[in-house]
């Protein structure tokens, strides 16, 4: 019932994945991983009773204007230690990225704000439609959005 | 000809009977519109549909400098302005490696005590009247003004007060501040009693209340719901616990928990809550200690390169703040993850197969803030 070390977590992971790599320096433990592993280690992440990260807090995307940072927050209810799993998607024009619809139900929603916000298609997603906005409108918080209107470039 | 309309009645009934609730309907206390899908009176199951009052906060904030994002901050749950300034405001000083005075935690902590209280008084109101009990609206009301009457007095504003400020608050609180604070204390101590007297122990209240919009505790972890909705379910979720932030760490309080997981549950969650918030504001209003209001701060913040995530309890739930800074005055992508947005879809799973008039119980007994939802 203790909390893991980073460096436990980091163990753990690479035995998951072997392909993580582990940024140093950062506020919270972080893992970034290629897309492909995404649902594999998530999975592993929430059953493996020795992490039990069961709690997805959040989701969202970074554009970093030459790839798409995906960032997700997890908590282990039990064992109350956090972690940072990142996915980076190179090819801005058709990014996507696998659905964790079916892991966590409350990213089901926080994917479809990451496809209304950033224009990020998740695969296998139950039901991917614009969260806030119309179906013809850009993707605002892409970095290259212009809205002549009702913006104002300082 | 009786024949034919006999016919047609049962042709109807096979097919699914949709209702929009909303996008304006009293009971979603805001612009949401739900479609339900009916069978009878029973509810088949809901969409949330949402989007209404969409203000772009996110994007508005990597256009905007540190200071002003505690503004647009207000405006999302606008009943717990304090705790979402502080939210920002910590992240600021967390990234600065500031050292706030201990006045500014007391204050802070009281104040976001106050600001649950006026919340959770609201929400009393509200739910009473959802379910069909006007006179809590006038109870409630009565006794938020006398905290909303503090907040204008030291602040100036009454609901979107903006008072903290990266480093400290705007400028020390009014010399009435405790004396004020105390003889609430001690009026709504008498009052609280008559709140459980009109609506607890209501018979016609229990019965609509107990039993209804059941949620396990591994569906409150799986969808994220998390405040005094989650802890109805058992989930322990409580970050002034969790990872205390200002005073928490100084003052004796528990966290309310019930496993029942029903209406009446997440009902009685807030009402005990409201019991330890009193607690908390009668150990803190004495020992403020003296000092600055504020640390010093540059007036340009630019928070150095990187990422901080820093989390919160508001009167609903878990407010988390994720910045990435790339060393500019303004953020490079700030991400609110708001406690009502995850709170709201968690509605079809828990409203599924009760009456439409139980929904209305249900939702006001998640406490949705709509613009919370929207940003």
């Amino acid at each position: 019932m203790t909390m893991l070390s980073r460096d436990e977590l980091k163990d753990i992971i690479t035995g998951f994945v072997p392909e993580a790599e582990f940024p140093e320096g950062t506020q919270l433990p972080e893992v970034v991983i290629p897309a492909a592993k995404l649902t594999e280690l998530m999975e592993k992440l929430k059953s493996d009773s020795k992490t039990s990260f069961n709690y997805l807090i959040s989701h969202t995307a970074v554009d970093f204007s030459t790839h798409f940072t995906l960032v997700y927050h997890l908590e282990s209810v039990e064992k109350r230690h956090l972690l940072v799993v990142k996915v980076k998607l190179e090819d801005r024009e058709n990014a996507s990225v696998d659905s964790l619809a079916a892991i966590f139900p409350t990213c089901n929603y926080f994917e479809r704000e990451v496809f209304d916000l950033f224009g990020i298609r998740y695969n296998n997603h139950p039901n991917l439609k614009r969260l806030f906005l119309e179906d013809d409108y850009g993707y605002p918080l892409r970095k290259d959005f212009r809205d002549e209107v009702n913006m104002i470039e300082r | 000809m009786t024949e034919e309309i006999i016919k047609d009645v049962i042709v109807g009934e096979n097919e699914d009977y949709i209702i929009n609730m909303g996008p304006q309907h009293p009971s979603t206390h805001g612009v949401l519109r739900l479609e339900v899908c009916l069978k009878g009176e029973t509810v088949k199951y809901l969409i949330p549909h949402i989007g209404y009052i969409h203000r772009g906060i996110e994007k508005m904030c990597e256009a905007n400098t540190y200071q002003q994002i505690i503004h647009l901050t207000d405006r999302m749950d606008y009943l717990s302005a304090h705790m979402n300034n502080e939210a920002v405001c910590m992240i600021v000083e967390e990234a600065m490696q500031v050292e706030v005075p201990e006045r500014v935690k007391y204050i802070r902590t009281i104040l976001d005590e106050l600001n649950r209280l006026a919340s959770h008084q609201l929400w009393w109101c509200a739910f009473g009247m959802d379910l069909g009990a006007l006179t809590t609206f006038f109870y409630g009301l009565r006794d938020r003004e006398m905290i909303l009457d503090i907040f204008e007095e030291s602040f100036g504003s009454r609901l979107l007060h903006s008072y903290n400020t990266p480093g400290g608050l705007m400028w020390d609180v009014h010399p009435n501040f405790q004396n004020r604070i105390k003889e609430f204390i001690k009026y709504f101590r008498k009052k609280l009693p008559e709140y459980n007297q009109l609506l607890t122990g209501n018979v016609i209240f229990q019965e609509r209340a107990k039993g209804i919009g059941l949620m396990s505790k591994e569906t409150a972890i799986a969808y994220g719901v998390t405040g005094p909705s989650g802890r109805g379910s058992g989930f322990a979720c409580d970050v002034r616990k969790i990872a205390p932030y200002g005073a928490y760490d100084k003052v004796q309080f528990n966290e309310i928990l019930r496993t029942e997981g029903d209406v009446f549950a997440r009902y009685e969650v807030r009402m005990d809550e409201m019991v330890e918030s009193l607690s908390i504001l009668e150990q803190l209003v004495d020992n403020i200690p003296a000092g600055d209001f504020t640390a010093k701060m540059k007036p340009i913040i630019k928070l150095p390169a990187g990422e901080y995530f820093k989390r919160v309890e508001t009167a609903r739930g878990e407010l988390a703040v994720y910045v990435v800074s790339d060393g500019n005055k303004n953020p490079y992508r700030m991400k609110f993850r708001t406690p009502n947005f995850s709170n709201l879809f968690v509605m079809n799973e828990i409203a599924s197969g009760y009456k439409i008039a139980d929904l209305i119980a249900i939702s006001g007994s998640l406490d949705l803030v709509i613009p919370d939802i929207d940003r």
